[in-house]
């Protein structure tokens, strides 16, 4: 019994001088929310609102080294309910537009002119047709990723869900919101599906 | 077109390298620090004085080994401040220049040098060879880094980009650009220790704020303010990340 007191104590000492050498996460928390809150003006289109956090964004932020399975299971299903799919119903527009749109990387940044239609920089974190040999790797090679998979109503709406809402198939995924955060149009969504699932698509050849 | 696709890739990587070496001689980095050298010394402001007794942490005066102890925690101004904050302070208490004077041009453009680029580079130039060292003994100066820690993690904007998105692991890269990643300690010190850097496609010298600046710019934020205290707790996050490190600046890059 004694001893079990003494460890406790040794160990509740312990405690306290690592508290003495570090804040708590809440107060780190709020002093950088505090600091963020002073150290940004608004400039051309992105305005002080960019720096709200939405329940993906806080959540994301608080966890860096991924989600509790729980939290990510709810925050994928959550976003699930805001994907919109064309009225028209098709999801495959032109591989040549959605070329054109997996190059651009121009749009929303604050020197960007808020008239011309945003890009996906696609090719940025991600290969895709084998000519462009200036492709980044912070997602996976999409390659192929046609023949692979086929032109199914299923693949389509995969495809078209994770641009539209790439949370939704992996909480906290390094991806932008394309279509639910209004970067993209719809219509640019169904080019980008065709890149990647027209069998005459660069992509699948 | 597969087979021969890495072995092109790595020659590139080659060559890229060869031409960064090569830009190593002559860096004209040396043009901005030789005005450095003469702002620093250099009576201006209402009070007519010059920037000699300026305490960048080691004392008035005190230049050599300074930038790599920096950010650091100033009694006088009771804050955390990086090289840039710090000679606005000084700009202000000993030149009589008001914030906003200070502040004026703090980065360079075509045809319009900077005084407070041209005296970081200077000032930067006088740690060569240093190890990052930057202090942790202040309250104020841990709080710093994890409130950076924090900030570096923060996700937000159209994109949902965060400064982790593109540099918390390793071995990726933007297009053809390599990333470092800021957590990895060999990464962190490479990267720290080039800033500020020529930057051959500008022809300027940038600081690690105008680093800052322009990731924040392509994470959709709004434009960060130049020596504002998100900047510097982020910029004693990247030191911290990078402590050991040997500082190599003012580097040349692409």
């Amino acid at each position: 019994m004694k001893l079990h007191i003494l460890v406790a104590a040794a160990l509740s000492g312990a405690a306290l001088s690592g508290c003495a050498t570090r804040v708590s996460d809440a107060e780190a928390d709020r002093a950088a929310s505090a600091m963020m809150k002073t150290s940004f003006k608004a400039q051309g289109q992105a305005g002080l609102d960019r720096l709200d956090q939405d329940e993906v964004q806080a959540l994301c932020s608080r966890h860096p080294n991924g989600l509790p399975k729980d939290l990510a299971e709810k925050l994928e299903k959550a976003q699930l309910a805001t994907i919109r799919y064309p009225a028209s119903g098709k999801l495959m527009g032109d591989w040549r537009q959605g070329e054109r749109v997996a190059q651009s990387g121009v749009g929303k940044q604050f020197n960007d002119d808020p008239k011309r239609p945003s890009g996906g920089n696609c090719y940025a974190c991600h290969r895709l047709a084998p000519q462009e040999l200036s492709f980044g790797t912070l997602g996976p090679s999409l390659y192929r990723f046609g023949r692979q998979r086929g032109t199914s109503d299923a693949t389509q709406r995969y495809a078209y869900g994770k641009i539209y809402n790439s949370e939704v198939f992996s909480a906290c995924s390094s991806m932008p919101r394309f279509g639910h955060n209004q970067i993209l149009t719809e219509e640019q969504i169904t080019h980008l599906v065709a890149l990647l699932l027209d069998p005459d698509s660069p992509v699948n050849k | 077109m597969l087979p021969c696709f890495a072995p092109a890739q790595q020659d590139t990587q080659k060559e890229i390298e060869r031409y960064r070496q090569l830009l190593q001689d002559g860096n004209p980095s040396e043009l901005f620090e030789a005005r450095g050298a003469e702002h620093w010394k250099t009576k201006r402001g209402a009070k007519n004085a010059s920037l000699e007794q300026c305490d960048l942490g080691l004392g008035a005066g005190a230049v050599k080994g300074a930038y790599v102890q920096l950010p650091r925690y100033f009694a006088d101004t009771d804050r955390v401040q990086d090289l840039e904050s710090r000679l606005v302070s000084c700009m202000v208490a000993l030149q009589g220049l008001t914030p906003e004077e200070a502040k004026r041009r703090p980065y360079s453009g075509p045809g319009q040098p900077s005084v407070m680029t041209d005296l970081v580079a200077w000032i930067a130039s006088e740690s060569r060879g240093m190890k990052i060292a930057p202090p942790q003994s202040h309250p104020k100066e841990r709080l710093a880094y994890q409130a950076g820690e924090k900030i570096f993690h923060y996700r937000a904007g159209s994109h949902d980009f965060a400064c982790a998105t593109c540099h918390a692991e390793d071995n990726k890269r933007i297009r053809l650009q390599d990333l470092p990643n800021l957590t990895n300690l060999k990464d962190a010190q490479r990267a720290y220790g080039s800033w500020p850097a020529y930057r051959v496609s500008q022809g300027e010298v940038r600081s690690m704020q105008w680093r800052l600046y322009d990731c924040f710019r392509q994470q959709r934020f709004p434009a960060m303010e130049f020596a504002s205290d998100a900047s510097i707790a982020l910029i004693m996050f990247l030191a911290r990340k990078a402590e050991g490190g040997t500082f190599d600046a003012p580097a040349i890059k692409r």
